[in-house]
């Protein structure tokens, strides 16, 4: 089997089997990361091109590594070093990465679209590394391998997410992914932050955690951004943490197997209490490690597509 | 030189006509209509089978000139114009400079005169540099052809200013045309908020963004009694407030544009930047919300919005391209399916692009009475023809209806005494 299109721009563009296929391909690669010479020659003499138009810590090294793992030639072009500040359209910047020869562009933007624009007009594979608050849905696909990796299964379990629903991307790619696998899925959040409109999407909203949080197998926190305290959204980062921070008392109502997870980057006390963060059921820094293992693996398929 | 157009269906609201005969137009100006004899030295069109109606007025177009000129410029739109059997067109303020002043009003009517294909009427800013804080001179601009007052796309946010804008204009019996946008809650909106605009990733604007503002400003013209336009109606909302306020006998009219009653928000899918406007694309109950306001006559107008960009402007990222449709070729073909429809008849079609305008600006344009020099669109009604943006007479080619095929094409545009045919 093969992945349908040379471009992966959202977890909404996929099938089920499409991602049943990134994440058994993702486990192959986790084998590899686990020896000693962690690098296999899959795409020597290929080059993927990093365009982050927006700041990146995690996601562009993941990025990097899953690349230099497959053999891959990397460069990085930031934002701010390229031409985009001397006011070059993004078509343009693009089209000139691919005269260098880039195979794969991974782009970072926060504009919601921007991907699918490039796709368009760009023969290299595109990879959406996060899209305004559209999607991020290599991000939905290494936390559905962490699930499965935990759990077992990936099918037919309780997941609440909590947060920043409006205005995140990893959310609406989890969302997308975890409704193809019919898990019911639950948002929490203050209704500034959660549109009602979302449950069309097959999901339950919820403003109230003790509620939310009952029997669930997964709890997956968001991270508040701190520029919405100010705007309205909610008053105080204090009265948030109140009434949506993950504290233990609260984890106490979900499942008593229930994992923790996070995208990061964390704000301790503001979304996540340390104890939690720290603690036995938090799968935080797997969901790291399998982020690079299901990179190559989108990566690995995406050659695929364009042989 | 003399041209007798024989044997057309002619359809004139402003005289109430409807039925088969001949109009006779010589140097521009119509000079009989009805049972006509051929004289000598006459070009004689024959419109057995065609439509003939009086040329249609536009009171929402964007020239773009001065200022923009590599979006369109007054020769470039106004054949876009006439191409789409608008023989009048009114030139909203957002150039650069801003239409504020009579100087910028002036330049426009001279400009328009020399290398305009039709007749352009400036509209002129409510307030300097549209920025919403004080007046502009509306005397000496009207004195000097503007029709109306609009601060268009940048929409008066101060209660305070735009109650004084409806009263001063009072003076000069011209109307305020709004663009009801509470820009607080719109904030940088860029399509219509719902679940589409959820799932796409991109910040949606409310109905509510519009019918806000239409409340304040149906509210301030009771209070004032001065004469209020809405512009491009969007919503069942507003359709509902215009209704209520005609009702209670305020002094309000109102118009819709051809995208708001034929596509809805779906049509941005795939972040197509040519389907991205400013009020955004709508919903069904919206669109059927429009319909039936037409049909009951609280929506006067059909106008285009008509808002050329330059290519590479669409060629962007969603929510950093301009919004804006190039709408003055496909708006009669658009309306002509609401005839189709059963929406509306001919009769009240042609009316809402032409004596209803003509009626809220007080212009003598968009009529066949003898001496008029309104021009004159001959229309096949079956025609069916593709819509081919790349070959808009318009610099812009921004179009949501690239590809659809249309029925209802003017044939032949007799504009300043010119005809074009196609």
């Amino acid at each position: 089997m093969k992945l349908a299109s040379k471009d992966l721009l959202g977890i909404k563009e996929l099938t089920k089997d499409e991602i049943i296929l990134v994440l058994d391909t993702a486990s192959g690669f986790k084998d590899v990361l686990k020896r000693d010479i962690k690098k296999v020659p899959a795409l020597r003499g290929k080059t993927a091109v990093n365009l982050f138009f927006e700041p990146s810590t995690r996601t562009k090294t993941s990025f990097e590594l899953a690349e230099k793992r497959l053999s891959l030639d990397v460069l990085n072009l930031a934002a701010t070093t390229s031409s985009v500040v001397k006011g070059e359209s993004l078509i343009d910047t693009a089209l000139n990465v691919q005269a260098l020869g880039a195979d794969f562009m991974i782009i970072r933007h926060s504009s919601s679209g921007a991907p699918h624009l490039l796709s368009k007009h760009i023969a290299a594979s595109v990879i959406n590394a996060g899209d305004g608050v559209n999607e991020h849905p290599t991000q939905a696909l290494l936390d559905a391998f962490t699930i499965k990796e935990k759990l077992g299964r990936l099918e037919g379990l309780k997941i609440a997410i909590i947060g920043d629903i409006l205005h995140s991307r990893v959310a609406k790619s989890d969302i997308y992914l975890l409704t193809k696998f019919n898990d019911e899925v639950r948002l929490i959040g203050p209704p500034t932050l959660l549109s009602q409109e979302l449950e069309a999407l097959g999901v339950k909203v919820f403003h109230d955690m003790s509620e939310g949080l009952k029997d669930v197998n997964v709890v997956m926190m968001l991270r508040i951004q701190m520029e919405r305290q100010g705007k309205g959204f909610f008053p105080s980062t204090l009265e948030y943490f109140r009434y949506w921070g993950l504290t233990p008392e609260r984890l106490s109502i979900a499942d008593k197997e229930a994992i923790v997870m996070h995208p990061g980057p964390m704000n301790r006390g503001i979304e996540i209490a340390s104890e939690i963060a720290d603690g036995p059921r938090s799968v935080i820094l797997d969901q790291v490690t399998n982020g690079i293992a299901v990179r190559m693996a989108v990566l690995y398929l995406l050659a695929g597509v364009r042989e | 030189m003399k041209i007798l157009i024989k044997n057309g269906h002619i359809v004139d609201p402003s005289q109430n006509i409807d039925g088969i005969g001949d109009v006779l137009s010589e140097e521009g100006r119509i000079k009989g209509i009805g049972d006509l004899p051929p004289t000598p030295n006459l070009r004689i069109i024959d419109a057995t089978g065609l439509y003939v109606f009086p040329g249609l007025i536009d009171m929402h177009t964007h020239l773009r000139e001065p200022g923009f000129e590599y979006k369109e410029t007054i020769k470039t739109g106004t054949m876009a114009a006439v191409r789409g059997g608008f023989t009048t067109v009114c030139a909203m303020p957002n150039t650069s400079p801003v239409n504020d002043n009579s100087s910028v009003t002036d330049l426009i009517i001279t400009k328009a005169i020399q290398e305009g294909a039709c007749a352009v009427f400036p509209i002129g800013a409510i307030t300097k540099g549209q920025d919403g804080e004080e007046l502009a001179e509306m005397g000496i601009m009207h004195a000097e052809g503007c029709v109306a007052f609009s601060d268009d796309g940048r929409p008066v946010m101060n209660s305070l200013i735009m109650r004084r804008a409806l009263e001063y204009s009072k003076t000069f019996d011209v109307p305020i045309i709004a663009h009801c946008e509470d820009l607080s809650l719109s904030e940088d909106g860029v399509m219509n908020e719902g679940l589409l605009s959820l799932t796409l990733g991109l910040k949606g604007t409310p109905a509510e963004a519009e019918e806000v503002m239409i409340a304040r400003d149906i509210a301030l013209a009771g209070l004032t009694r001065g004469r209020l336009h809405i512009a491009h109606v969007s919503t069942e909302g507003s359709v509902r407030l215009v209704r209520q306020a005609k009702g209670r006998g305020i002094n309000v009219t109102a118009e819709t544009c051809p995208h708001y009653f034929s596509i809805m928000e779906d049509a941005v899918k795939g972040y197509n930047t040519n389907a991205k406007v400013n009020p955004p694309l709508r919903t069904k109950k919206d669109i059927e919300a429009i319909k039936q306001g037409l049909k009951d006559g609280i929506i006067d107008v059909i106008a285009t919005d008509h808002a050329p960009h330059h290519r590479d402007e669409k060629l962007r990222e969603f929510d950093q391209s301009p919004s804006g449709i190039s709408g003055l070729e496909t708006a009669l073909s658009l309306s002509l399916r609401l005839v189709e429809e059963g929406v509306l008849t001919l009769n009240q079609l042609i009316g809402k692009m032409t004596v209803s305008p003509a009626k809220i600006l007080k212009i003598n344009k968009g009529t066949l009475k003898v001496g008029s020099d309104a021009g004159v669109v001959i229309l096949d009604l079956n025609k069916e023809y593709k819509v081919e943006a790349e070959k808009f007479v318009s610099k812009g080619k921004n179009t949501p209806f690239d590809g659809w095929v249309l029925k209802g094409m003017p044939v032949i545009t007799i504009s300043k005494g010119k005809v074009y045919e196609w």
